[in-house]
């Protein structure tokens, strides 16, 4: 499997999700078109276009030959934008981004207790102040009153 | 010509306010921090930044903003030439010939010349941005829904034909931009699309979470694990002034650049990154000492820096004088006029000129204060590389999410651009280009509601594509490139487009 097969193949499937879920929609007539018709139209030119990469990608680099080292790391970031996000109003901003700044500077970046919670009370605060008052800026107050 | 002067006297009556000022100050120095961060490029930079304007009038925004684009573009030479980290995407060609200067010593002269090229380059483009977006202006007013559809058409083929690597694989990813933009409601028949009850998602995809995931984002995701920058070298104030040498052999690569920068930059795709590539490869050519380059040519500094500010000018003219975006960064900063009730096009420059001419004044200031930040504070700027990278990335991180949340104070946008960020990631990995996805997403709405306004206006004929001849010659050009594209593919050669992905990588030719 090569990387553009791989990404032809993702957006040719991708393609074929949205012409099936364009059955939902008026196509109108060919003279006429509806609101299902131009994305029905863009998903067949994206599946030709899917299809031609993974035709024409078989001397792309291989997969498995691709540089995955920060893989891991990645994956633990995108956890913490992931806790971010569904804690922006659940639990306010500032507590949601001091834990966030916490996991990723303490655990996974494995400073010392004092830098990562300064660092982390200082973004969380300071970040608030910027955006929230100074920029007047909305941001969520969680159930803490913080 | 008198009425241009008028109007400027307008435009620097508002740009010399202290207020816009002041904006255009803290843009330049915002621009030139991000520029000198890598991986904070001028579009996530924009991005982020573009909540904190919501607070501010029209023109203060896009003051900011234009500050904050061509400040980047200063600042990403300065890593290039003292670190060969570029600091941003077209900063890449200056790396080897900036780079190669300063291990001689020369690392102060190859910082002068690249602002001063920045500068000049800077100031003669934003005069042919003058004079060359109202008769622009004047000419769109004569487009009708036909012309715009074809326009727009041509724009998305012209930048995946422009874009480094394959034509096949940038028109893939502007089609799932298009896709991703037929997300919301249609606005001809009310129709919700692919929005599964989520009512965020009525009024489409934003701009800002797509933009900030597939680039922010993704690129925290990309650098994660990285080592800390190595030791920088700071060359001292005296030593910033070039020999007599220098500036004869800087003076024609700095004047060809700002042409060709200028001109690349008004066609749609990534022209700041290839004016760059193609001004370096033009200089190589037209040099008498081609064997220099590579080992410290002052053309090979002068000449891509120039363009590439050059053609941060040249972007702007079809975004103000058509409303059609070049670039995801154009694009970005369409919406933030969007935002605060500013309709870029045709009529801009008749209805709001303090506007336009203000923010016209303001570039010419702009870059007369990058010129005087740059050079004296370069080891200020220099500093913020002593960040440590372990630090860096979580704030970026919580910018992000600040700056999407703010857009619209909605979660779903954010849930978004995290999405749009691991996307971007893994299309980096497979090699394919994230902006035509930015592009698609922008300009399908517009696209979908030329074509079904046409077929109105046409009773349902197609032939009224080809039957309006300023419709028609766009759409043979943008056939003509088709074929352009196919020929490169069918011939198997390394053509100049996969040459520059080479040199975006570091490969560099």
């Amino acid at each position: 499997m090569t990387i553009d097969r791989a990404g032809g193949g993702g957006l040719a499937l991708l393609a074929l999700w949205v012409l099936w879920e364009c059955r939902r929609l008026p196509l109108g007539s060919w003279h006429e078109p509806g609101a299902g018709a131009f994305p029905a139209a863009l998903a067949l030119v994206a599946l030709g276009l899917g299809l031609a990469i993974v035709a024409v990608g078989g001397r792309a680099t291989r997969l498995v030959d691709v540089d995955w080292r920060e893989t891991p790391r990645a994956l633990v970031i995108v956890a913490a934008g992931a806790f971010l996000t569904f804690g922006l109003e659940r639990l306010g901003y500032r507590p949601s981004v001091l834990v966030a700044l916490l996991f990723l500077v303490g655990a996974v970046e494995r400073r010392g207790l004092v830098p990562t919670v300064a660092f982390a009370v200082g973004m969380a605060w300071g970040s608030f102040y910027l955006f929230n008052t100074l920029l007047k800026v909305p941001l969520p107050v969680g159930p803490l009153g913080f | 010509m008198l009425e241009t002067l008028q109007n400027l006297a307008l435009g620097f009556g508002v740009a010399l306010q202290p207020p816009i000022l002041l904006y255009a100050f803290a843009g330049c120095v915002i621009g030139t921090l991000v520029g000198v961060l890598p991986g904070v490029g001028p579009l996530a930079g924009i991005s982020l930044l573009l909540p904190a304007t919501f607070g501010l009038d029209a023109t203060r925004a896009i003051v900011l903003l234009a500050g904050i684009y061509y400040g980047a573009m200063y600042g990403g030479s300065t890593t290039s030439i003292l670190m060969r980290i570029p600091g941003e995407a077209a900063s890449v060609m200056t790396c080897i010939d900036g780079y190669a200067m300063a291990r001689k010593g020369r690392a102060g002269a190859a910082l002068a010349i690249a602002a001063v090229g920045s500068f000049v380059a800077g100031t003669v483009s934003v005069v042919a941005l003058m004079l060359l977006a109202p008769p622009l202006a004047t000419f769109a007013l004569r487009l009708g829904p036909p012309e715009n559809f074809a326009l727009l058409l041509l724009g998305l083929l012209v930048l995946a034909y422009m874009s480094g690597g394959s034509m096949l694989k940038s028109l893939a990813m502007a089609a799932l931009g298009l896709m991703l933009g037929m997300v919301g409601i249609d606005p001809m028949s009310g129709y919700f699309r692919f929005a599964y009850g989520v009512v965020e998602l009525g009024d489409g995809i934003g701009v800002v979470p797509l933009a900030v995931g597939l680039f922010g984002l993704a690129e925290v995701l990309a650098s994660a694990g990285q080592p800390t920058p190595p030791k920088v070298q700071k060359p001292k104030l005296r030593e910033l002034l070039p020999s007599r040498q220098e500036w004869r052999d800087s003076m024609a690569p700095i004047g060809r650049g700002t042409v060709l920068g200028f001109l690349i930059g008004i066609v749609p795709g990534s022209a700041h990154i290839i004016s760059s590539f193609v001004s370096y490869a033009v200089e190589r050519r037209l040099s008498r000492h081609p064997e220099e380059f590579g080992h410290g040519a002052v053309a090979g500094v002068a000449g891509p820096e120039s363009a590439n500010n050059s053609a941060t000018s040249g972007a702007f003219v079809p975004m103000l004088a058509l409303g059609v975006p070049s670039g995801p960064i154009p694009a970005v900063m369409l919406a933030a006029l969007m935002v605060h009730g500013v309709s870029p096009g045709p009529l801009l420059i008749q209805q709001q000129p303090a506007l336009f001419w203000g923010f016209i004044a303001s570039m010419y200031v702009g870059n007369v204060m990058l010129l005087m930040l740059n050079l004296p504070m370069v080891g200020l700027f220099v500093n913020v590389l002593r960040i440590p990278y372990g630090l860096l990335y979580p704030a970026i991180l919580v910018f992000c999410v600040v700056g999407v949340y703010a857009v619209n104070g909605s979660v779903v946008d954010v849930w978004i651009a995290v999405t749009m960020g691991v996307l971007g990631w893994l299309l980096r990995k497979l090699d394919f280009e994230t902006a035509p996805i930015v592009l698609g997403a922008i300009l399908a709405p517009l696209l979908e509601m030329s074509l079904r306004q046409s077929l109105a206006m046409s009773d349902g004929h197609y032939a009224i594509f080809v039957a309006r001849p300023i419709a028609a010659v766009l759409l043979a050009v943008g056939a003509a490139l088709l074929l352009l594209g196919l020929r490169a593919w069918i011939a198997r050669g390394l053509d100049w487009r996969e040459r520059l992905a080479l040199a975006e990588k570091g490969d560099a030719p």
